[in-house]
């Protein structure tokens, strides 16, 4: 169980970034935060990885305050951020520096094999596309078996297509261990593809605005009326939280020009 | 191909013979030029046309070459400046990849020394040599030391600057890992800056062969700089040139051994380094 507590963030110019961030998440629970640019998306997940540090609440795994990083969470950027001077199996064993040798070749081939790379373990980064340096990256967070894994708007810089490839991937590797899964997008079906549940936030300072579950079955399909009904919600759930309380709604349509 | 309707196609697909032929001829046409010039110049000597006293006729020089390198003198020669420049390059590179390291590491040495350091910059380094002498003599101690401040600053910069802009996000990578600092140092921060510290340390050597030359050209008894002064003392225009081919020669094949070693190192790299 992964438990944000009155989670705050204040950066040291005096921006404030998120403020009493409360949220539960089960294990083996897929969670999706969207929100509008500038909502801390962000600077949530980095807290959660312990990479910053919050100026105000915890973050506790099982129990466990995370305050820097954690062998128990694992993080894929939003770029795939692979080593240049290692090759695609050298970037996936990244992390498993303190096992025998024999294992880490097992694990990594394994996951580079459910990320369909396993032809191309001996390449370098500079080889691969995009959409499979970002498949390297889910290979690497996942050998490393973390109990909680995030994802930084991992699938932003792709198209259409390759985006609903990893989601099959991610899926894929997800069923075999079931970690806790935190991922930010600001893509709604994205959202509604993968999570069991879509936390909204509000910007300046990022806030939970709304919580949509989904309980929808696996696989899903995109075109489902249950699909699209969730991505109505979202959708309806995010103009709210991007309009300022007591303002009319022609001042928000105004301000998007902005 | 003279009935096809789309004359746009027909140039599409001839157009990369061509293309094709002048990047194979592309550095024998670099070659026209100087050769070119070397053999009207003999042939304008041979005719009686030009004295070539002065400027000599590629035969006189290579003639020149043959017969250094017969007796022998070449290579004392040849071997005498490798050694100064071997030895210079070493202290060097190693005091430059140890200073660059600590000020691009630590903040508080990089307050502490920089300034110092790229204000000595600032020094032609050639205007040490009569301190140099002063201090170490005019034997081989003055000259290595010159040697080894003409190599110390590039190879200082580029360490430097190497470490200070390493991707904070590789950083990162290391961090979420948990990896510790000599860990990071060893797995993210060397294989980072391993490209630019070798683009330094051949601009490094470069320099080391140019301050091989100017000390030797301030007093040796032997090196291929001697040979340039003996050249110019006796009036031997074909022996200065000789000298000079000797240097070109010596410095490319150096440089050529520096990238060939290193290589291995590097071929991860996504760069036109070959073009370099």
């Amino acid at each position: 169980m992964l438990v944000l507590d009155r989670l705050s963030k204040t950066y040291a110019d005096g921006t404030r970034a998120l403020q009493d961030i409360s949220l539960s998440v089960r294990g083996a629970e897929i969670v999706a935060l969207v929100g509008g640019s500038g909502c801390g998306k962000t600077t949530l997940l980095r807290l959660v990885a312990g990479l910053d540090v919050a100026t105000g609440g915890r973050i506790s795994l099982d129990g466990e305050a995370i305050t820097a990083p954690h062998p128990g969470v694992g993080i894929v950027f939003q770029e795939p951020r692979l080593l240049p001077w290692l090759t695609v199996a050298g970037n996936a064993a990244f992390g498993l520096d303190a096992l025998p040798a024999r294992e880490r070749r097992e694990r990594v081939a394994h996951a580079l094999d459910r990320v369909g790379l396993a032809d191309h373990a001996g390449r370098w980064p500079r080889e691969l596309s995009g959409g499979q340096q970002q498949r390297v990256a889910i290979a690497r967070a996942f050998v490393a078996a973390p109990k909680v894994l995030l994802l930084d708007e991992p699938f932003s810089a792709l198209d259409a297509f390759t985006r609903a490839d990893l989601h099959r991937h991610l899926l894929a590797l997800w069923a075999e261990s079931r970690p806790t899964v935190l991922i930010v997008t600001h893509d709604v079906a994205e959202a509604v593809a993968l999570a069991d549940r879509a936390v909204v936030l509000r910007p300046k300072p990022g806030r939970i605005d709304d919580t949509v579950p989904l309980p929808l079955s696996r696989p899903r399909q995109p075109t489902s009326p249950g699909s699209e009904a969730a991505v109505r919600a979202i959708l309806a759930s995010l103009d709210r939280s991007l309009r300022p309380p007591g303002e009319t709604p022609e001042r928000a349509d105004a301000a998007l020009w902005w | 191909m003279d009935a096809t309707p789309h004359p746009g196609l027909a140039t599409a697909e001839t157009a990369p013979a061509p293309a094709r032929h002048r990047a194979g001829g592309g550095w024998l046409v670099g070659l026209l030029l100087p050769l070119g010039l070397a053999c009207g110049w003999e042939l304008a000597v041979r005719a009686g046309l030009a004295q070539g006293r002065l400027v000599p006729p590629p035969s006189r020089i290579l003639d020149t070459l043959r017969a250094l390198a017969v007796t022998g003198e070449l290579w004392t020669h040849v071997l005498a400046s490798l050694t100064r420049v071997a030895a210079g390059f070493a202290f060097g590179a190693v005091a430059g990849i140890a200073l660059g390291a600590v000020t691009g590491t630590l903040p508080l040495a990089r307050r502490l020394l920089d300034p110092s350091l790229q204000a000595l910059r600032a020094i032609p380094s050639i205007a040490w040599v009569p301190l140099f002498i002063l201090w170490f003599g005019i034997f081989e101690a003055s000259k290595i030391t010159l040697i080894a401040v003409g190599v110390f600053f590039p190879v200082y910069l580029g360490v430097a600057g190497a470490i200070a802009s390493v991707d904070r996000k590789l950083v990162e990578v290391g961090r979420v890992f948990r990896l510790s600092r000599p860990a990071l140092a060893r797995r993210i921060l060397l294989p980072a800056v391993l490209p630019a510290t070798l683009v330094a340390l051949r601009t490094g050597l470069g320099l080391g062969f140019m301050f091989v030359a100017a000390a030797e050209l301030l007093g040796a008894s032997e090196g291929l700089g001697y040979l340039l002064l003996d050249g110019q003392q006796l009036g031997k225009p074909e022996q200065i040139v000789a000298a000079i081919i000797a240097f070109a020669a010596v410095g490319k094949l150096c440089d050529a051994a520096l990238v060939a070693l290193t290589r291995p190192l590097v071929r991860w790299q996504d760069t036109v380094r070959e073009a370099l």
